[in-house]
């Protein structure tokens, strides 16, 4: 059986969506519609993806379900996935659903235009993922912006046109340089094409020139210290959904570029920016962890705490060990689940009381024990307790940064006390102590469709953390794949100047 | 050489011909018919549709005319099509304009003809004279056009504002075309390219002054203080045309008198067209910012979307004027459709030109809102949509022919630009709305969903346009 199966799971929101498009009649029936054409669209997708780990071959390296065709001349539809795009993919279609359900009673205008939106973003965050020609990847990469600005914007809090705007532009700025890196890349080696790329050897200037570029991009959209200043805005400001889907899937298309294209294509300036990177992670952990402790607003500390654990993720990739890299493939889907998970949280209480305020909980354990439990639970996996899927991400990439950099190691340690700090400190807040605000005392605790949300998420955190093999296994051959290339480069680069020094 | 033309020889030229006698005849019908005008108007697109779909299916080989002054090569069909295309766009918006706003003439469908009868001349120019020619004959037919809405002050001064301008642009390249005679002793391109190995500064003097009529034409920077005015004041279906036909046929002699006549002294003229380009670039982004007319804004637009084209201009290659040609096609059917957009808010029988009037349009009107949301996004250049591939390939000849700085303020550029089109879809989007507007004329809703669909679809099957451009731009070197 030979159907192209990737392009299948890129493209099947994108009809789900045309077809929402076509959907007629009265506005309580187009929008009970919608939401269910979505819901059946993200969950044959999912399926369909699920066949796709099954038949995925964890032992080799090299792309699978690769699909190819004439597109643009110089640039061809080419895809594929390996051991790290993979569990982006998969990530990206089981937290669609969740996303999906979470909308369902909080989005009641407009929701035809919701569901549609959400639909594309799917397709074009799959697309992203599993883009093997830079050309392609970027079309897919930028394309996200669109459907985001206008979930921030039109369903978003009272500050949406500055968040959204801000998250556009940002993203936007930091992207055009690597377009022109991409275009002095294709110059040189006289094709787009991922894999060719990757085997290429780019001339040490231009790997500098290019890397910068690449980082410009991705440290926003991860986002990095300093430029991650959108991030609080535009989370706060999106509507539950949009913030799980920026916090799980887009804030990882950073990590995965980093993954993807800064370290096996420019192994010499990587090397060369390591330093630079592992001080900005360093600033972003225990910096933002320490604005974490200061916020009002739930969400704008889980932003914060995101960008914390981005951190990690930056620190391990560029500490180019097979442990780092492992860890931060592993981090940014713990991340993904752990961080989509708590917006929900927040989203459970905020369609009970529209107010994101901590002051305005309080003692919420006495009417909603089961809240506070799944609660607690995903705030003990943001801290990184043993046993949850928080700690084997930070645990790795730690054990990979201490073996290239103690110091750096030492104080990204300090940043996993101070998320225990904020984190605890919220979920004190929040859910302990008594329950005296007379706003209340008649809330509801989770329902049943919420808690056909966070069942998965809770079984998931708890597998990853007890039994990370899965997902570690199959990315290994990818990373080792992957850090080998990159110490050949460097290996080589090394050889040759101690060759210049000897020749002297 | 053989100066006697016989009839079968001038068959490369029949399009001109056509629209020279479609034109003259359309206008007997039109003294002798004495009405409205409607059926000359009707008939004018219906010529003009005839000629591109003749100008399409026939290719003819690379053939000169009149001792080498006119040549019709893959170059010119490629442009002519698009001037023919606009032009027929332009006069599609007009019907249903000209009917309700009362200004119904049959005058109007004729100068619209010829004035696509100079562009196609131009086009095709080979040497100075024809150059000039065909500019004259456009921009004369575009003074009358600018200023049609005679009762109209704005309308009047924005004709009269042009004309004057116009004019002193025009004496310029005059000027600049007398130079260039005398210091090469020739006025065909071919010719000048010969003569101009010398190089000499008396040259660069007109090559100067030739620039300057050829970028106050195409609006670009800092030759564009008339584009916002004669946008504004202009009936709207005027401006469509001063925003597409006019754009396409300007850039193409731009591109045909620089790449033919000058490549001796490609690094002279690079610079001016690099310092061009970045500072219209530059002005149509941040100027636009301020803007609430939509008609000025989108006069500016083009201002910056100009610069954008002389990027691949500027990089003097194949692959340059390859982006010059894919940009141009895409900036059409972009403005077309944005303009079909202007033309369908009309309220309480009043056509409505600020931002605000666009004030939830998502919701009162949510296909309209769809197809200008994407058309903005394309204008702003973001991926998939036709005006980042536009974009991609200019960028990708400037890249190439190392003109770093040039791309990096040209893509900063951009990030500005972006910002004005995503505040209009900001008041389409999240603002709330205001009454809806009068039902959108079925000629325009045809512009709008081609120019639309163009714009959505263009990443799923690129080749087409790609092919032609690639073919068009090799004709020239």
């Amino acid at each position: 059986m030979n159907w192209p199966i990737l392009s299948v799971v890129t493209f099947l929101p994108l009809v789900g969506a045309l077809f929402i498009m076509l959907v007629r009649g009265s506005d309580r029936v187009a929008n009970g519609t919608a939401r269910w054409v979505a819901l059946w669209a993200t969950l044959v997708t999912f399926a369909i993806s699920l066949v796709m780990v099954w038949r995925f071959d964890p032992s080799i390296a090299e792309f699978q379900f690769v699909e190819r065709h004439e597109w643009l001349g110089f640039a061809s539809y080419h895809m594929g996935v390996d051991g790290i795009s993979l569990p982006f993919v998969i990530l990206t279609t089981a937290l669609m659903p969740i996303c999906i359900l979470a909308s369902w009673t909080a989005i009641q205008v407009r929701v035809k235009e919701y569901m549609i939106a959400f639909l594309v973003l799917e397709t074009l965050m799959i697309g992203t993922f599993s883009a093997l020609d830079l050309v392609l990847f970027y079309l897919f990469f930028e394309g996200g912006l669109i459907p985001m600005f206008l979930i921030i914007g039109i369903w978003g809090g009272p500050r949406r046109v500055y968040a959204s705007f801000k998250f556009f532009l940002y993203t936007l700025a930091g992207s055009v340089l690597m377009l022109l890196a991409i275009m002095a890349m294709y110059w040189e080696s006289g094709t787009t094409d991922i894999v060719v790329l990757l085997h290429h050897g780019f001339p040490v200037g231009l790997q500098k020139w290019a890397w910068v570029a690449f980082f410009a991009s991705f440290a926003v959209k991860m986002p990095m210290w300093p430029v991650h200043t959108w991030l609080p805005d535009a989370h706060v400001e999106a509507p539950t959904a949009g913030s799980v889907i920026l916090a799980a899937i887009l804030l990882k298309m950073g990590g995965y570029g980093f993954l993807r294209f800064s370290l096996p294509m420019f192994p010499s300036a990587s090397h060369d920016f390591a330093p630079f990177v592992f001080a900005l992670s360093v600033v972003a952990i225990v910096y933002t962890s320490l604005v974490a402790l200061m916020q009002e607003d739930m969400k704008k500390l889980i932003a914060y705490s995101s960008v914390a654990h981005m951190g990690f993720v930056t620190m391990g990739i560029f500490a180019a060990t097979s442990q780092g890299v492992s860890g931060a493939v592993f981090q940014m889907i713990s991340h993904g689940i752990v961080s989509g998970a708590l917006f929900l949280c927040v989203g459970v209480i905020y369609d009970r009381l529209h107010t994101r305020e901590i002051a305005a909980y309080g003692g919420l354990v006495n009417r909603m024990p089961l809240y506070a439990f799944v609660f607690m639970l995903f705030t003990m996996a943001n801290v990184g307790l043993p046993g949850t899927s928080g700690f084997v991400g930070e645990f790795l990439t730690l054990i990979g940064t201490f073996r290239i950099n103690t110091g750096v190691a030492f104080l990204a340690t300090l940043g996993i006390i101070l998320s225990a700090c904020y984190a605890l400190w919220l979920y004190r807040k929040v859910v302990f102590g008594a329950l005296t605000k007379p706003s209340l005392m008649s809330i509801k605790d989770i329902g049943l469709r919420e808690a056909v949300i966070f069942v998965p998420l809770v079984v998931l955190t708890i597998l990853l953390g007890v039994a990370p093999k899965p997902v570690l296994d199959v990315s290994s051959a990818s990373v080792a794949q992957l850090i080998d290339g990159y110490n050949h480069a460097i290996g080589t680069k090394t050889a040759a100047l101690t060759a210049e020094q000897a020749a002297r | 050489m053989n100066t006697i033309t016989t009839l079968s020889s001038l068959q490369p030229i029949l399009p001109e011909i056509v629209m020279a006698v479609g034109a003259m005849v359309l206008l007997m019908i039109g003294v002798i018919g004495g009405g409205k005008g409607t059926g000359v108007n009707l008939l004018s697109t219906l010529l003009l549709l005839a000629v591109a779909a003749f100008v399409y299916v026939f290719q003819p080989n690379q053939t000169q005319l009149f001792g080498g002054s006119f040549v019709v090569d893959e170059f010119a069909r490629y442009l002519k099509l698009l001037a023919l295309l606009s032009a027929a766009g332009t006069m599609l918006l007009s019907l249903d304009y000209l009917q309700t706003e009362h200004q119904q003439r049959f005058e109007y469908g004729p100068l619209v003809i010829l004035s696509t009868l100079g562009m196609m001349v131009l086009i095709s120019a080979a040497d100075l004279i024809a150059l000039y020619l065909g500019l004259e004959l456009m921009s004369l037919a575009l003074y009358v056009i600018a200023a049609s809405n005679r009762n109209d002050v704005k309308s009047t001064e924005a004709g009269l504002k042009y004309f004057v301008l116009g004019a002193l642009s025009s004496g310029m390249l005059l000027y600049g075309a007398s130079l260039v005679y005398g210091f090469t002793g020739t006025i065909s391109f071919a010719g000048i390219a010969k003569a101009a190995g010398a190089g000499g500064i008396g040259l660069i003097f007109g090559l100067v002054f030739l620039f300057v009529g050829f970028c106050f034409k195409i609006s670009a920077v800092p030759f564009h203080m008339w584009t916002p005015d004669v946008y504004e004041g202009a009936p709207t279906p005027v401006t469509t045309f001063f925003a597409s036909a006019v754009k396409a046929a300007s850039i193409a002699m731009f591109v045909r008198a620089t790449i033919v006549a000058f490549p001796a002294i490609t690094h002279e003229w690079q610079q001016i067209v690099v310092f061009v380009s970045i500072l219209s670039m530059a002005l149509g982004s941040f100027a636009a910012i301020g803007q609430r007319n939509l008609k000025r804004l989108m006069a500016y637009s083009s201002i910056g979307h100009m610069g954008f084209a002389l990027v691949g201009l500027a990089a003097g290659t194949a692959e340059g004027i390859q982006g010059v040609l894919i940009y141009m096609a895409i900036y059409i059917a972009m403005t077309l459709g944005a303009f079909a957009i202007i033309l369908s808010m009309r309220r309480d029988g009043k056509l409505v030109e600020s931002i605000a009037d666009l004030s939830g349009l998502a919701r009162t009107h949510p296909t309209q809102a769809f197809f200008f949301g994407a058309l903005l996004f394309s204008l702003a250049g973001i991926p998939p949509l036709a005006g980042f591939f536009a974009k991609f390939y200019v960028f990708l000849a400037a890249i190439h022919a190392g003109l770093y700085i040039l791309a990096v303020l040209g893509v900063l550029t951009s990030v500005v630009g972006a910002y004005y089109y995503l505040a209009i879809v900001k008041v389409m989007y999240f603002d709330d709305p205001r009454p809806a507007f009068a039902p959108m004329p079925y000629s325009v809703r045809l512009v709008l969903a081609i120019a639309g669909l163009i714009n959505l679809l263009f990443f799923a099957y690129p080749a087409p346009l790609i092919g032609a451009a690639t073919a068009a731009a090799k004709s020239l070197f």
